[in-house]
């Protein structure tokens, strides 16, 4: 067995406080490296379970196949969005936030015990969860449980413990910045990343807490203690934790595809200004997004919900286009200082395609931004959402960001994660460079069967659509194509979890020797600090790709943003 | 990743500043087209609401039914009575699990007042295939303010996930 890195203390007297990474000369934290194991370990295991309830459900809805029955399907649809859109995402950022606040830092983590009550109750509170889902069929409620649809006290008590660990896990986040700053463990302002984390865990907070005003109420109203709960106001409050909780996702990948850009291409930032004022209008704006699903409910106003969908006037979404230039930017600039500066796109075809870092992050920003970011700007605009609303074009939606993107780039960034962190040599390396792309096909053709579904009216959360009697036969074509995108999205995600296991169970103990995986022996991100402010202004170097890149997207928006107004100008009046 | 450069607050490149203003112009043409779109065009999301309770509402969609009705029909073998309410009138659709309660017929180019509310819990008003989803929340009284454009019979699916007999769910508007 080779030795690993000796440790040493932050104070004089204590032992094993933190060791130096040989490959990116980081301080890390033991009390972080442990933490961030049992998350990211927590995470995968919800991903499993996830992903088999996805496998069943996809199977039958697929009509061809049609295999569970109605009370099956309903649960496991249940099981798949508690487990995918909360708990695999949120104890992977978990993960991200105690990596972000201490070894970015060169810090010390100066809450640990706090952190594992915090994860302690995400644990119990995630295994609970799916466990009175899959015993009870009285929780078969939706991850959403719409008052006054009515679960179990033991359901809303597994959100509350969830939410509450989630909570105290992102409060150590914040206790180990200021410890670090006081304790002048960095010079100047924070990295790039950490202030994109920080976003995230400023929205995850106050996500939090609106989680807690739906769901608390929600847990004495089921066990009798309040009379009755307005379906209304559950809506708003519900949704002002379920949307932001996207956007936690939305910042939290953002600062992991600009760590995998440094870590495969070694980019430094174009303009650090820049990035930081779209992680601020993150900040500002995403809390509106609750919105987007109380579009056609009743009683609001038309002023109320075009000014909160829009998120004031799209700045958010404003905040997005910048990343979308700003990481493509600082990508093909850090390509061409290297020398690959033949024409537009000869930074591209050069690039490190078998690197499932750098794979995985421009498939995450291709589905995130072209599937995902347009459908979900038009779906949230406020007259076209009538044509939307709970049709399969809203899974179709968010599967394109937070299947395509969000967890795409966390599986990504876990191949680096287990040589890293967990300290255990990376088995399987070339399924880890296909993965991405498995991964990535799936997921896009779920998304795009799942929206041309939703064209033709078909409705999600659907057991059975068949019974309306008048859908289109072209449906069942737009749903084998989800079912066959689905498979091979499972055979990604079995892809995935097995290069995971394998490495930790059979994986040699040992220090990391390089951070690329497959694509080279050199240390991208120590590079990355000796790109100089010649090289990155230099005139044959600018991002003359990106460019152009960026306003082919722009045409595709307005493409599919001017369809959907004459969609809807095809429709009955009303008002 | 790593701590930037002491003073990072630069100005913006040139490429940097013609995308950020090409895309907040965008911005503000996508803030811009709700509002226009308003005032002008005639798919509209309503606001019109009213507070209610079931007791409430169902009492309204007897007397309407009693009224007007002008015959039956069955789906998935349960038979519904036929509603004809005069142009420009109240009509109403009750939404309980799992039942769109009663038939409507409407006349093509005519304006109805079209009331949607719940006896139980939420449900998803989704009519086909013209494809106009609302909302239908217990307690609220929803009232949209609809035109028919075409003739035929069009079918209204549940898309809200109202428990296990959710897909059975199905109504139905008939447009002469």
């Amino acid at each position: 067995m080779a030795a690993l890195a000796p440790t040493t203390s932050w104070t004089s007297g204590a032992k094993d406080d933190y060791r130096v990474c040989g490959v990116t000369t980081l301080k890390v934290d033991m009390h972080t490296e442990r933490l961030i194991i049992a998350n990211a370990v927590m995470a995968v295991v919800c991903l499993a379970l996830g992903g088999i309830a996805a496998l069943l459900i996809a199977l039958t809805r697929w009509q061809a196949i049609h295999l569970l029955d109605a009370a099956w399907f309903y649960r496991l649809l249940t099981l798949h969005g508690i487990d995918m859109l909360v708990a695999w995402v949120v104890f992977f950022e978990m993960a991200g936030l105690a990596f972000g606040s201490t070894v970015l830092l060169n810090a010390r983590h100066a809450a640990p015990k706090l952190a594992w009550v915090g994860w302690g109750m995400m644990t119990v509170g995630g295994l609970l969860a799916n466990i009175v889902v899959l015993l009870d069929p009285k929780n078969t409620v939706m991850f959403t449980a719409y008052v006054p649809l009515k679960a179990t006290p033991l359901f809303y008590l597994s959100y509350i413990l969830f939410a509450v660990g989630a909570l105290i896990q992102v409060i150590t986040f914040f206790i180990n910045l200021v410890v670090a700053k006081r304790e002048k463990r960095f010079e100047g302002s924070m990295p790039l990343v950490v202030f994109g984390l920080m976003s995230a865990a400023i929205i995850a907070t106050f996500t939090l807490l609106e989680g807690a005003a739906a769901i608390v109420p929600a847990f004495f109203w089921s066990l009798g203690a309040l009379e009755s709960y307005d379906p209304g106001i559950y809506r708003n409050f519900f949704w002002g934790f379920g949307h932001p909780a996207q956007q936690v996702n939305l910042a939290a990948m953002v600062s992991v595809w600009y760590m995998l850009a440094q870590m495969t291409v070694g980019i430094r930032p174009v303009n650090e200004k820049f990035s930081r004022l779209a992680f601020i209008l993150y900040l500002f704006f995403i809390n509106l997004g609750s919105a987007h699903h109380l579009l056609v409910d009743p009683g609001l106003s038309f002023a109320w919900k075009a000014v909160n969908t829009s998120y004031a006037m799209y700045l958010a979404v404003l905040g997005s286009m910048m990343h979308a230039f700003s990481i493509p930017a600082a990508i093909e600039i850090a390509m061409r200082v290297k020398g690959h500066n033949k024409g537009l796109f000869g930074w591209l075809r050069n690039a490190p395609w078998n690197e499932p870092g750098f794979s995985g992050l421009v498939l995450s920003m291709i589905i995130f931004g072209w599937i995902g970011g347009v459908t979900g700007v038009t779906i949230g605009t406020e007259q076209i959402n009538m044509l939307v609303h709970n049709t399969m074009r809203l899974p179709g939606h968010f599967h394109a960001t937070v299947v395509g993107g969000t967890t795409l780039a966390f599986m990504a960034f876990t191949y680096y994660v287990i040589p890293l962190i967990f300290r255990k040599e990376l088995k399987l390396k070339k399924w880890a460079s296909w993965q991405p792309y498995v991964y990535a096909v799936g997921t896009a053709l779920v998304s795009l069967g799942m929206i041309t579904s939703g064209l033709q009216g078909v409705a999600r959360r659907n057991w059975d659509i068949t019974f309306a009697g008048v859908v289109p036969g072209t449906i069942d074509m737009t749903l084998a194509i989800f079912g066959i995108g689905a498979l091979i999205s499972v055979i990604g995600g079995i892809m995935y979890i097995t290069v995971v296991l394998v490495s930790i169970f059979t994986g040699e103990r040992k220090e990391a020797a390089g951070l690329l995986l497959v694509s080279g022996t050199n240390n991208p991100l120590l590079e990355s600090t000796q790109l100089t402010e010649e090289q990155m202004e230099s005139k044959q170097n600018q991002p003359r790709g990106t460019f152009v890149l960026v306003f082919a997207f722009l045409v595709w928006f307005a493409v599919y943003y001017l369809t959907n107004w004459w969609l809807l100008g095809r429709t009955w009046f009303i008002r | 990743m790593l701590a930037p450069e002491k003073i990072w607050w630069k100005p913006l490149g040139r490429m940097e500043k013609t995308w950020l203003t090409v895309a907040l112009v965008w911005c503000i043409f996508l803030t811009v087209m709700m509002p226009l779109w308003y005032y002008m065009g005639k798919q509209n999301v309503p606001t019109e609401t009213y507070r209610t309770t079931p007791t409430q509402f169902n009492e309204k969609v007897t007397a309407f039914v009693e009224q007007y009705k002008i015959g039956e029909d069955t789906i998935n073998g349960i038979t519904l009575p036929v509603v004809e309410a005069p142009a420009g009138s109240d009509v109403y659709i009750r939404a309980s699990t799992w039942q769109w309660y009663p038939i409507l017929q409407l006349r093509k180019g005519e304006t109805y007042r079209l009331h949607l509310s719940s006896m139980d819990l939420g449900h998803g008003f989704s009519l086909q295939p013209v494809n106009i989803n609302l909302q239908v929340v217990p307690d609220y009284d929803y009232v949209a303010t609809i035109v028919p454009t075409a003739t035929g019979e069009f079918t209204i699916v549940c898309n809200e996930f109202c428990s296990l007999g959710h897909h059975t769910m199905i109504g139905k508007i008939i447009v002469k």
